[in-house]
């Protein structure tokens, strides 16, 4: 018995040397080429078709590896033409589009007509699960590939048709005179014919037509993307190379920026926006993003609902200090906001400054006056309800609450109801469960005025969670969407919006901004209007 | 000894079936994960409808838990929502993770039962005194206060390693993370090494060790330092497991992609077969160090047998 157990705990000691030895040996060859940027990144949370991501770590990638027919530009946030050679409309329903000649995939495939109207049926097939499926409802047949329920009773989108190699034709439901616009959004992409034929292996590493490759993809971990010097278009990249590395805690990230292990980080974490400025001086970036941050109210609750109530919903947006809040709480990371889209937008897109106007301006008095008038707070007591699991909700929505205290003169007028996780919160919230304010942000899809209208306040929309509903705004937005002249539908977009001013469904808090921050290493850093660095234009030195 | 081992094992089986079962039940009662897949925006209704379909979301619990036993005995444990396989992401994630304990029980083990011995032997003087007063500093700092702290000092200060693990995770950049980890350890392994011996210092067969005249080294090993190790032993075997699972914070801190990195992705996701699988494995790895542990006493106490 001696003797043995000695073999065993010899033999044990052995297989632990062993096993350090040869784990030893995994390591090493793990080197970044000259002229690669390294830049944090996220694990993207669906695989990386064009049509199946919405969140904008797994669009960084799209952003790289694929053109689209439109191309929103980085600076002023315009939908240019990008593959479309023109996109012409007799009524603003039916849509010729022809595609430039000389592109292709970085296989080598051409890009056609048909690159285009394959992947947009593959997108909207209720039988391929795409979560941006929902982008093509406009076009017509939507129905048949896409019913609420059962199975779809065409493959195809009738709207879409192939007229030669570099034409097709698209008719819409309705009149939507800005569509060509949303055509920037990645879920419009072209794919190649292997996205079809070998779906595993593309998506193991995705093949497309934008100024990157991608060399490998460690899922979860790491993606290496090279310069494609066959690239076609205009916006070459400037630099050699990007390698993607997945960070689970942002304060990680900021720290191998600090030791010089990372180049570019377009996440910065709270905790040091206070020492961001001197840690980094001007290779930090704060600029505003599409993302705006509202609470609205639940409209389906009659108590909310009944006429003088907008009275109370003014008076509690005229409560909220929002330029301490983002003053303090978010070190000027966030806008105060004083209209219902965001500045990305510029003047010309729709965005205007101070439209919402004395409803969205600090008055404590003016805002305790007009809750009165308005019949008061329902049962004398108002919530604000969020997910706390991430960002620092708990932090703001105890903010505004005070705020709207002060205001009232009373210390449990408002009160916050926090929800454990983002999926209870979002399940509460579509399923009309909310009888007092809630959070709602909105990221843009595309820079559109209508992206911040539409699919938020119209009757029945796809994230109307308020269940605001109002004749007159959804008769605007109409006639904005069939307007040619896109200074008159940016005009009409307003004029909806100061419906919105009046009845407040929804009270606008700050416009959310971008932040990033690089080393000394790069230069030519920006953010577009989606808050995602231009990696084509950094420069390595 | 053939026969302890079989009934040891054959009584896991329950346990695994029981604690597999809690931690389904655990994660699925958090609600339905689908909604949050679509963000802000309202999930579109027939898309939604067929994810939950192709998760077999849509039947009731019970049936949901024997879909997914049955997978698991047919080694199919699901795939996570960005499409890969749970199997996929043990195979990445657990090597990772294992290489980082072997990290930190090589250090507890070296470190902790050398300081053990040396303050046990000494006990009274400045050496015992000086490790007792570090170790209970280093008990009670937590985790991520240590780990930020070395991170700052080595990584970026004095630039000595790299703050963050490389996604390849070999062992000399795990070097930093694994003392992080085993820290907290360390200073229970020393503690008890030193109560242990300390002891059985004064025990009839040492006395009688050192009365048949055997060299000194010969009695501190042989004697005193291998009777003494049955505590820490034990300890050491349960701490495989806590550090496997438990090293969450460790592993977010040095953005080390291991099983503590899938944890956190899964449940921040509410995504159930990786949760319900890594926790799965981490129970079958717990049950087995335990095992491991019993046998090795009658390595280290001869009095000590198995039938």
């Amino acid at each position: 018995m001696r003797r043995g157990t000695r073999a065993v705990a010899g033999a044990a000691l052995w297989v632990l040397v062993a096993g350090l030895a040869a784990t030893g040996c995994s390591g090493g060859a793990d080197g970044t080429g000259a002229g690669v940027v390294r830049a944090s990144w996220g694990d993207p949370q669906n695989p990386l078709e064009p049509a199946n991501t919405n969140e904008v770590q797994g669009g960084k990638v799209l952003d790289m590896i694929f053109r689209g027919l439109k191309q929103y530009d980085p600076r002023t946030g315009a939908a240019e033409d990008m593959l479309a050679e023109k996109i012409d409309s007799p009524d603003q329903q039916n849509f010729t589009i022809t595609v430039k000649g000389g592109w292709t995939f970085s296989n080598g495939e051409k890009v056609t007509a048909r690159s285009f109207v394959d992947a947009w049926n593959y997108a909207a097939l209720i039988d391929n699960k795409q979560k941006n499926a929902s982008f093509f409802q406009d076009v017509e047949g939507y129905d048949r590939v896409h019913p609420a329920g059962g199975t779809a009773s065409a493959k195809t989108l009738s709207g879409l048709v192939v007229k030669d190699d570099r034409t097709f034709t698209v008719r819409l439901r309705t009149k939507f005179s800005t569509w060509p616009d949303t055509l920037g959004y990645a879920a419009y992409a072209p794919l190649p014919r292997a996205f079809f034929t070998d779906h595993a292996g593309w998506l193991k590493r995705p093949v497309g037509n934008g100024p990157y490759m991608i060399d490998s993809y460690t899922r979860g971990s790491q993606m290496k993307l090279s310069r494609w010097d066959g690239y076609p278009g205009e916006d070459k990249a400037k630099n050699s190379g990007v390698e993607l590395r997945v960070y689970t805690d942002n304060n990680t990230a900021y720290t191998d920026l600090q030791a010089g292990n990372l180049d570019l980080v377009d996440d910065i974490p709270s905790t040091q926006l206070k020492n961001v400025k001197n840690d980094l001086g001007d290779r930090y970036i704060n600029q505003p993003a599409g993302i705006i941050q509202t609470v609205v109210f639940p409209m389906y609750d009659p108590t909310w609902n009944k006429p003088g109530m907008e009275k109370v919903r003014r008076g509690i947006s005229m409560a909220i200090n929002r330029a301490q809040i983002t003053d303090q709480i978010y070190q000027k990371t966030r806008t105060p906001a004083s209209d219902w889209t965001s500045p990305v937008l510029g003047d010309k897109g729709g965005y205007k400054e101070g439209l919402c106007g004395d409803a969205c301006t600090y008055n404590p008095d003016e805002a305790k006056r007009l809750i009165q008038e308005g019949g008061g707070l329902p049962g004398g007591h108002v919530t604000i309800t969020s997910n706390v699991d991430t960002g620092s909700h708990r932090v703001w929505m105890d903010a505004v609450c005070n705020s709207i205290n002060n205001a009232l003169g009373q210390d449990r007028a408002c009160t916050v109801n926090p929800v454990g996780t983002f999926a209870d919160f979002r399940n509460q919230v579509s399923g009309l469960r909310m009888t007092g304010m809630f959070r709602s942000g909105w990221q843009m899809d595309y820079p559109l005025a209508q992206n911040f209208l539409q699919p938020l306040y119209y009757t029945d929309a796809s994230s109307n969670y308020g269940k605001f509903s109002n004749p007159q705004f959804d008769k605007l937005i109409d006639d904005a969407n069939a307007e040619s002249d896109t200074g008159k539908a940016v005009a009409t977009f307003q004029d909806a919006e100061k419906i919105l001013a009046d009845q407040m469904p929804a009270v606008p808090l700050w416009y959310q901004n971008g932040s990033a921050g690089y080393t000394a290493n790069l230069s030519g850093v920006e953010l577009n209007p989606f808050s995602v660095p231009v990696y084509e234009r950094i420069q390595v030195k | 000894m053939g026969r302890y081992v079989i009934r040891r094992l054959l009584q896991m089986i329950p346990v695994f079936i029981g604690s597999t079962f809690l931690i389904f039940f655990m994660v699925y009662a958090l609600g339905d994960p689908v909604a949050a897949l679509f963000g802000d925006k309202a999930p579109d209704p027939a898309t939604a409808a067929r994810i939950r379909q192709e998760l077999y979301l849509d039947q009731p619990l019970w049936k949901q838990y024997l879909h997914y036993m049955g997978q698991i005995l047919t080694g199919n444990f699901g795939t996570a929502f960005n499409g890969q396989k749970v199997t996929e992401l043990m195979y990445d994630a657990f090597p990772v993770t294992l290489r980082l304990t072997l990290v930190a029980i090589v250090f507890e083990i070296v470190i902790g039962i050398t300081l053990g011995l040396l303050s046990g032997l000494r006990r009274g003087r400045s050496v015992d005194t000086s490790v007792l007063l570090v170790t209970l500093v280093v008990v009670s700092v937590p985790t991520f206060v240590s780990g930020y702290v070395l991170q700052y000092l080595f990584g970026v200060k004095w630039q000595v390693v790299s703050p963050s693990v490389s996604p390849a995770a070999p062992l000399d950049e795990l070097l930093l993370p694994g003392v992080v980890l085993g820290l907290v350890s360390l200073a229970y392994v020393t503690r008890l090494t030193r109560t242990s011996i300390v002891e059985n210092s004064r025990a009839d067969y040492l006395r009688t060790a050192v009365a048949k005249g055997l060299p000194r080294h010969r009695v501190v090993t042989r004697h005193l330092l291998r009777n003494s190790l049955i505590p820490v032993a034990t300890f050491i075997g349960t701490d495989v497991g806590a550090l496997m699972g438990g090293a969450i914070v460790t592993e977010r801190i040095f953005n080390i992609h291991g099983v503590g990195y899938e944890l956190y992705q899964g449940i921040l996701r509410q995504n159930s077969p990786t949760v319900v699988g890594f926790v799965t494995i981490l129970v079958i790895v717990f049950l087995v160090a335990n095992l491991l542990v019993d046998l090795l006493y009658a390595v280290l106490d001869p009095r000590i047998r198995y039938a």
